[in-house]
């Protein structure tokens, strides 16, 4: 461990037990999300050889969002992460946020139905189209699952237990990553959601997810979430200010693609109105 | 009891009580509230709508600035201010989900108009300096001094800040002000505040 991190004591056994099978579990990770960028990739080259086109914005967004999540997961930043705060927090943005927004942008299930035989492909529309599904997909669920989770782990024991417990540490890190693709389909997405509700809807949801996450992290840097950790007041508050930042960032480009969708739909309609009609109104 | 396809109950009117639980279930709530609103919207004329863009953008970017000059660079009155309540911090969780999206919404909101050739770009000159002094003002009298949530500075006389604060925020208004009458002027007359007369 490098020796210029000294929030936490490196002497402790049981401690480097618990980051060493932390490393592991991401290793696992890495390379599951490898193999899913791999076959996005598969199938991109598969459509472009039939002559179905693919566009450029949504296989770059898939890989650098993806590139995201692997830098999040790689060995030095997943240690870091459990020693340093801070690391600790630019890891939650990647996984969380930033990351799954790239991953959502690039469409990969219209993707996945598209290269899938049609048996297969109504399988997955099936499931898509499930109860289940539909109420994990709409966005109040996937608010309170992204938000309500943060400010479980960061508010209460949670995180001090994560600490030494991999297992916890791994459901945590998969958590961020399965919320946050959840919540950024359910706003923004392009592909297939059977639950997605209207466009004023989705912008309060995101009004909500805004507010919510930057009073959380300011609730955090003024009373010192998370407790009970080795980490000082210091660096309690710059991991608090950088969730603040880093998820203004991810919301604004979350704003962006949800606004880009509604500004489309409101040209199709209006492509439809006659125009002496749509300027008299 | 008989239930439609749609789940109403037959004869109950849309607004009643079950909106909440349509709000539930993926049902768009407030579809019928903004109806109603882009039907109030839509007699504006293209002046008038270029004018509520702008001001749109004005008022995010007013509050962004705020944030961003005052918070953290010159870092007067902050973040978050250890004396005010946890209801002071939720209050600005929402001022600044409400100005992150006013930015967003405003500048796609320019982005229609002008694909509908609609864009009257004196006034939404005019709206964009009216929004930026509006909250100016509104921040500087309302958070301020009447709700008190933060102050401009601490430890220094408030005198002189409250009054250059709002000071800037009222020349920003006479900016927005002479602008909207001049984008009158070249409009070809009529009263800046009359309606169109497609709204007749």
């Amino acid at each position: 461990m490098p020796s210029h991190h000294t929030h936490l004591p490196s002497s402790d056994p049981l401690h480097a037990h618990a980051v060493g099978a932390h490393v592991a579990g991401m290793d696992v990770l890495s390379v599951l999300a490898g193999i899913v960028l791999a076959l996005y990739f598969v199938g991109v080259v598969r459509r472009l050889r039939r002559g179905a086109p693919w566009s450029v914005f949504r296989s770059t967004s898939f890989a650098f969002g993806m590139g995201l999540v692997l830098a999040a997961l790689t060995p030095p930043l997943a240690m870091l992460g459990h020693t340093d705060l801070r690391m600790h927090m630019v890891q939650h943005l990647l996984l969380g946020m930033l990351g799954p927004l790239g991953i959502v942008l690039g469409a990969p299930v219209t993707l996945a139905l598209s290269q899938l035989a049609a048996p297969s492909a109504r399988r997955v529309v099936r499931v898509l189209h499930s109860r289940p599904v539909r109420l994990l997909a709409h966005p109040v669920t996937a608010l309170v699952l992204n938000i309500g989770g943060m400010a479980a782990l960061y508010t209460t024991p949670l995180f001090a237990r994560m600490l030494h417990d991999p297992a916890l540490h791994f459901a945590v890190h998969v958590h961020f990553l399965v919320a946050g693709c959840v919540f950024s389909w359910a706003i923004a997405g392009t592909d297939p959601g059977p639950a997605r509700p209207g466009y004023t809807h989705r912008i309060v949801a995101l009004f909500v997810a805004i507010a919510a996450h930057a009073t959380l992290a300011k609730v955090m840097f003024a009373y010192g979430f998370p407790r009970d950790t080795p980490f000082d007041a210091e660096a309690t508050q710059d991991a608090a200010k950088l969730m603040y930042y880093g998820g203004d960032l991810s919301e604004l480009v979350l704003a962006i693609a949800l606004f880009t969708r509604v500004h489309a739909k409101r040209a199709r309609a209006m492509a439809k109105v006659p125009a002496h009609v749509a300027r008299a109104g | 009891m008989r239930r439609n396809t749609r789940g109403k109950i037959p004869g109950v009117q849309a607004h009643t009580p079950n909106a909440l639980l349509r709000f539930a279930v993926g049902n768009d709530l407030a579809r019928g509230v903004a109806a109603r609103a882009l039907h109030r919207l839509r007699p504006m004329s293209a002046e008038k709508r270029s004018a509520w863009t702008g001001a749109l953008i004005g008022i995010g970017m007013m509050a962004a600035v705020d944030e961003i000059v005052f918070h953290q660079v010159l870092g007067w009155h902050h973040f978050y201010d250890r004396s005010t309540l946890a209801v002071g911090l939720l209050a600005d969780g929402l001022l600044h989900a409400a100005e992150l999206i006013a930015i967003v919404a405003g500048f796609f909101g320019l982005l229609a108009l002008r694909k509908r050739g609609e864009l009257e770009g004196p006034w939404a000159w005019a709206g964009f300096f009216l929004g930026l002094g509006g909250f100016q003002v509104l921040d500087g009298v309302v958070i301020h001094k009447v709700l008190r949530l933060h102050q401009i500075r601490y430890g220094v006389p408030l005198l002189p800040y409250d009054l250059a604060w709002n000071f800037a925020g009222l020349v920003l208004m006479g900016v927005g002000l002479v602008l909207l009458v001049r984008a009158r002027k070249q409009s070809g007359g009529g009263h800046a505040f009359a309606p169109h007369p497609s709204s007749l």
